[in-house]
């Protein structure tokens, strides 16, 4: 037979689908991996890795502060997941979460700075929010027209735009809307300018889980979510059953970029209030390996961002209680995003050994 | 005198699932010869070649290369063993030069030459008179330069055996003029030359031998200067085989669709199609028949708004209603107004269908526009699923189940299933029965014959001569872009749409 | 006239100094992107470089008695670079071998390489209690001239051309290195067709995923050494994050900026140092000094816009950037 020299020692085959528990399984187990790597990592400090894990759970989820603080981390992760969520559905890579986050922030600083005490307070949260929203869009919509009319590569001019938006709110810091001169600091926002407290926490928890409904309803039932999802398979196909792509481009990055215009307007309302030059933190990226490792799925989304926030949050604990750098969180979700990342890999293929069962199977059909 | 042969095949078959793409298939090659590989589309040809490239593994059979045998798995195989294949689709970098091409992933030791590499596709381009400058950059040549880059990066790695697949079908008549030249003057220098072709003047003008290849098997090796076109298409096309397609009559059939002198460009300016005038008349089956790329992607989709119309009229005329112009429409507008379209791409896939949707998804695509406000209507996309999945008996788990991973010709039934529940009144499909199975192909025949009876006007772009002599009322042949011909496939025989399809108006045709 | 250019004489030493750590990780990153990889983790990287770099020299100035100062620098750069390379591989072994998404992929190695970074840092400082720096004799090493004292008295042009540290010197000779080596070799031409066309590449025999997996984990490394040169020059031997931070997706720009050449890298390099030290030593009144340093992205993304405007096909990202290459399976 030909075929036995030809096969090679190991080939990879797609699957054709899995159960729903051996994926999971899959994912838990590189989850439970990713645990196991950190863990040496705490070893190396020095300090019991189970006592590490304990004092993480413990310190963001032990009490019922520790919980709304965790919560508070979590509730832009989410927002800003959900946003990138359609752009990544198409196959346009807005890697620019973090600057619309902050153009939004801009926005709904102006009218917290400028605006507060002329209108009741729900008037004025509501403009903010509207401005906020706008604001994001806005800064989304720039790239995504460069895209429809030129092709400009989207990943490198969104990354650059987070850039530029974030100096300006260094200018901002430093002059015009610098509160003691010198201080190189906005002052706080007006009292009225807040998001009021549901629970202990700012409301912007009870927006981002409006917002999860909100995505999973326009990506699976409406018009809008269908040309996204045809798009991203098939731009050819997108044509042929008369859809405007360029159009349909410009208008979800807008909607994206919105949706990351609101996060922002929340983390200055709700959590900071007030504008310094570190609003988004780094959300922007982290919400789209959040995005990306919930496959899209809105509600998914909620889990990862939780377990993201409760390692933030707990790793201070560890800082505090243990003397663990607190950046062990990032190397610990680091660890976590490259094992969640492979894992999809012996989800999609599988790799058969030449002469195994499989592979006499594979041959026959 | 019988000399060694470059190239011996003995008795190759392969398979591909349950397809036989090649049966038993013995083939010679000497050196000093150019021999035309002959056959309609799905013949077998370009398979056969691929086994030689590298790219297929025969199931059964033996290959020699000059009399010993050898075994090919991999492209460096082939360039081992001075075989060359020239592919349909060039690979090549833009960016680069030529030169830089030609030399690429040669593992020569020591220090890159660039300048004696030049110098090197100078001497073979003086020597068999082709004409590229090695410093050229691809992204600045035309298709005819980036094919002789391919010719000359098989002869620098020092091809002996060179095949080329269909060479001049993106080549104009000056252009192939020169290929031939070129390649007459590799064959006096002595190597072997293999053409795979449909096109049977350009056999006639270039070769020494001719083998003609059909539905697989191997049906002949001739003399160049001892056969003629007409015992080639012979051979080409076969004798008749009945395929029992119920054939009824439609009562009065009215004129649909009316074609008037339309002309259409493409991107390099070329003719693709050339003054075609035709009637499509509802209540009945009009077949397209015609060598690949004679126009009938163009023609399918300047009628759907897809590709534009230079000159010439689309006159549309629904049921009772007032005829009206489609040029100048969009795909939308003539969508909506009731012509559908079916175009079977090579993938399947990549237009008319969203690979990682289920059927339901793929249903949608006709009709995403119309559910209440801001929602999709899925529920009647997903009834019309169900009754496709039922009625033509796609093999499917559910009709969530993404149609990329489905077989073949259940994602034909899908899109074809799809245009014909649009209740069109003008049906167009190509293809539709590319690589089925006979039992699948005798479903889609019924479905196109039940849309004729209800008074839809059916257009049929096929491969099988056979199968369009059966089915349809009409056929339109095209040749070249230009309609050769229309006959009454009741009366037509196969010889007469053969000869059509290589001459226009009955003469030899003068240019590609 | 005199106090202008003596001004301008250390506005450019001073450029130089800035970009020389973003000559380190542009080059790096241009190695990686012409292979058609598009690895995001710079920032993370150079945080890897900087941390490990650093802790490398202190630790072997602490264990030797008598530290071999020249040795210190190879120690510096050879532990810089296999950090790099390390999490390069990372990045590499997920996107080549198991497909995954290169945008994703790479921003998680730079919230995990940030994260080593700082922790490695913070773990030296409280482990040795309070700040950790090397010894003055050594710094000079890599901070100093290597020329002698009299060529860099040479008056206007001495402090330019032979004033700055050793790595700004070495980083000229690699960036001449590269350009010859992407332009004038055999296996750059092959390692350019990669980033280009995978599958003509592929079909030409060349092998798609080893040069990939070469060409990044080797950019990472050079990437990973203009970090260890931030922290050993300009923050002053001593671990800086607040600094660090952001050189990363400055040199991600810059390989845009300079349009995948590692010639325009040097020039581009030291403009952009110079924009980011420009707001301390030329005030101008009606330009606000923190604007400045959104300069270096406002002109990328005008590069970007028109390059991909003009359609010049030279002057392109390499066309397979950020694109996986699977061969058909048959």
């Amino acid at each position: 037979m030909h075929n036995e020299m030809k096969t090679p020692l190991m080939r990879l085959a797609k699957r054709d689908g899995m159960e729903a528990w051996k994926m999971w399984c899959i994912r838990l187990g590189s989850i439970l991996l990713a645990l196991i790597l950190g863990g040496l990592v705490i070893c190396i400090v020095g300090v019991n890795p189970v006592t590490a894990y304990g004092t993480i759970i413990s310190g963001s989820l032990g009490k019922s502060t520790a919980i709304r603080q965790t919560i508070k981390i979590a509730v832009p992760l989410l927002g800003c997941a959900l946003a990138i969520a359609p752009c990544f559905k198409m196959r346009f890579w807005n890697i620019g979460a973090e600057g619309q986050i902050t153009a939004g922030a801009i926005a709904a600083t102006y009218f917290a700075l400028f605006w507060a005490g002329k209108m009741p307070s729900w008037m004025l949260l509501l403009i903010m929010g509207l401005a906020g929203a706008l604001a994001g869009g806005v800064w989304a919509l720039i790239p995504a027209f460069f895209k429809a009319k030129w092709n400009t590569n989207e990943t490198l001019f969104t990354l650059m735009m987070n850039y530029i938006v974030i100096g300006v709110v260094r200018w901002l810091q430093g002059g015009p809307w610098e509160g003691r001169p010198g201080s190189q600091i906005i002052p706080q926002f007006d009292a009225s300018a807040c998001l009021p407290k549901v629970l202990g926490v700012h409301c912007g928890w009870i927006i981002v889980l409006v917002l999860v409904i909100f995505i999973h309803v326009y990506m699976r039932y409406t018009k809008h979510g269908y040309e996204i999802a045809v798009i991203g398979d098939s731009i050819n196909t997108a044509r042929y059953a008369g859809m405007n792509v360029g159009r349909i481009m410009m208008r979800t990055m807008f909607l994206s970029g919105a949706i990351s215009g609101l996060v922002g307007f929340i983390v200055v309302s709700g959590a900071n209030n007030t504008l310094y030059d570190g609003v988004a933190n780094g959300v922007g990226f982290t919400s789209i390996t959040v995005a990306w490792l919930s496959q899209l799925n809105a509600f998914a989304m909620i889990a990862i961002s939780m377990m993201l926030a409760i390692l933030s949050k707990g790793a201070e604990t560890l800082q505090t209680r243990l003397a663990v750098p607190a950046s062990i969180s990032d190397i610990i979700t680091g660890i976590l995003l490259f094992c969640m990342l492979g894992c999809e890999f012996f989800i999609n293929y599988r790799v058969i050994f030449r002469g195994s069962k499989h592979d006499k199977e594979a041959t026959k059909a | 005198m019988e000399t060694v042969c470059a190239i011996e095949l003995k008795n190759i078959t392969k398979r591909f699932g349950k397809v036989v793409a090649n049966d038993g298939i013995d083939l010679k090659l000497h050196y000093g010869e150019i021999l035309s590989l002959l056959g309609e589309n799905g013949s077998g040809k370009t398979t056969l070649m691929n086994m030689l490239a590298g790219i297929y593994f025969p199931d059964e059979g033996e290959i020699f290369i000059n009399g010993k045998q050898v075994s090919i798995r991999s492209p460096k195989d082939a360039y081992d063993n001075k075989i060359g294949m020239i592919h349909q689709h060039y690979k090549l970098v833009d960016v680069f030069t030529a030169a830089q091409n030609i030399i690429l992933g040669l593992d020569d030791k020591g220090k890159l030459d660039l300048e004696a590499a030049n110098e090197k596709v100078r001497e073979i381009c003086k020597r068999y008179g082709f004409d590229i400058e090695p410093t050229q950059k691809i992204y600045d040549m035309s298709v005819s330069q980036k094919q002789t880059v391919e010719i000359v990066k098989m002869l620098y790695r020092g091809a002996d055996i060179l095949i080329l697949d269909e060479p001049t079908a993106v080549l104009t008549p000056q252009e192939t003029d020169k290929l031939f030249h070129v390649l007459r003057n590799m064959r006096d220098d002595g190597k072997a030359i293999v053409i795979i072709t449909h096109k049977l003047h350009e056999v006639m003008a270039l070769s020494d031998n001719v083998t003609v290849l059909r539905k697989g098997r191997y049906i002949g090796t001739v003399k160049t200067s001892e056969t003629n076109p007409q015992a080639l298409t012979d051979m080409m096309v076969g004798r008749s085989v009945t395929l029992n397609i119920d054939r009824p009559l439609y009562e009065n059939p009215v004129d649909r669709l009316e074609l008037k002198n339309v002309t259409c460009l493409d991107a390099e300016g070329v003719k693709k199609l050339d003054g075609v005038s035709f009637v499509a008349k509802g209540g009945e089956i009009l077949g397209v028949a015609g060598i690949a790329g004679s126009g009938q992607k163009e023609l399918l989709e300047s009628i759907a708004g897809l590709y534009p119309v230079t000159e010439g009229e689309i006159i549309f005329t629904p049921e009772g209603q007032q005829p009206s112009n489609l040029v100048g429409k969009t795909p939308m507008q003539i969508k909506k107004a009731g012509v559908a379209m079916a175009f079977v791409p090579e993938d399947r896939l990549g237009m008319g269908l969203v690979g990682s949707m289920g059927m339901t998804g793929n249903m949608m695509l006709r009709s995403w526009k119309k559910g209440k406000g801001v929602f999709v209507n899925r529920k009647d996309p997903n009834e019309l699923a169900l009754k496709v999945w039922k009625e033509l008996e796609v093999v499917t788990p559910s009709t969530e189940f993404p149609v990329r991973r489905m077989s073949g010709g259940n994602v034909q039934k899908v899109l074809v299933g799809r245009e014909i529940a649009s209740a069109p009144s003008v049906l167009m499909s190509a293809y539709a029965v590319r690589g089925l199975d006979i039992n699948t192909s005798y479903t889609i025949y019924n479905l196109m014959t039940e849309q004729k009876m209800k008074g839809v006007a059916v257009v049929f772009v096929g491969e099988d001569l056979d199968v369009l002599l059966e089915l349809c009322d009409r056929i339109l042949v095209l040749c070249g872009g230009k309609v050769s011909g229309i006959v009454d496939a009741r009366t037509a025989t196969k010889e007469e749409i053969g000869l059509l399809m290589t001459r226009v108006g009955g003469k030899e045709r003068a240019d590609a | 006239m005199m106090e202008f250019l003596t001004l301008f004489i250390a506005l450019i030493v001073a450029a130089i100094t800035y970009g020389t750590p973003l000559l380190f990780g542009t080059l790096g990153e241009i190695l990686t992107e012409k292979s058609g990889s598009l690895n995001l983790g710079v920032e993370g990287i150079m945080f890897m470089g900087g941390a490990i770099g650093l802790g490398s020299v202190f630790y072997y100035e602490k264990w030797v008695a008598a530290p071999n100062p020249y040795l210190a620098v190879i120690i510096a750069l050879v532990f810089a670079f296999l950090a790099g390379a390390f999490a390069s591989l990372i990045f590499s072994f997920l996107t080549i071998t198991l497909r995954a998404n290169q945008n994703v992929t790479g921003l998680a190695l730079a919230i995990f390489g940030t994260g080593v970074g700082q922790f490695i840092g913070e773990f030296m400082r409280v482990k040795e209690g309070g700040y950790i720096s090397i010894s003055n004799a050594l710094k000079g090493y890599f901070q100093n001239s290597p020329f002698p004292q009299a060529l860099q008295n040479i008056p206007f042009v001495g402090k330019i051309l032979f004033g700055n540290s050793f790595f700004f010197y070495l980083g000229l000779v690699l960036a001449i290195g590269m350009f010859w080596y992407l332009n004038k070799t055999r296996s750059g031409l092959y390692l350019r067709a990669v980033g280009e066309s995978p599958a003509t590449a592929d079909a030409a025999g060349i092998n798609v995923g080893r040069t990939r997996y070469i060409a990044t984990i080797i950019g990472g490394g050079i990437s990973a050494i203009g970090g260890m040169i931030y922290i050993m020059t300009i923050a002053g031997c001593v671990w800086n994050h607040e600094g660090l931070s952001g050189v990363g997706w400055l040199a991600v720009a810059l390989v845009i900026f300079c349009m995948w050449r590692p010639l325009n890298a040097i020039w581009g390099s030291v403009l952009f140092g110079a924009l980011m030290i420009l707001y301390l030593r030329l005030v101008i009144a009606f330009i606000p000094t923190q604007l400045y340093k959104i300069l270096p992205y406002v002109v990328t993304v005008i590069v970007l816009v028109f390059s991909s405007m003009r359609n010049n096909r030279e002057k392109q990202p390499p066309q397979s950037l950020g694109l996986p290459y699977f061969r058909e399976e048959r």
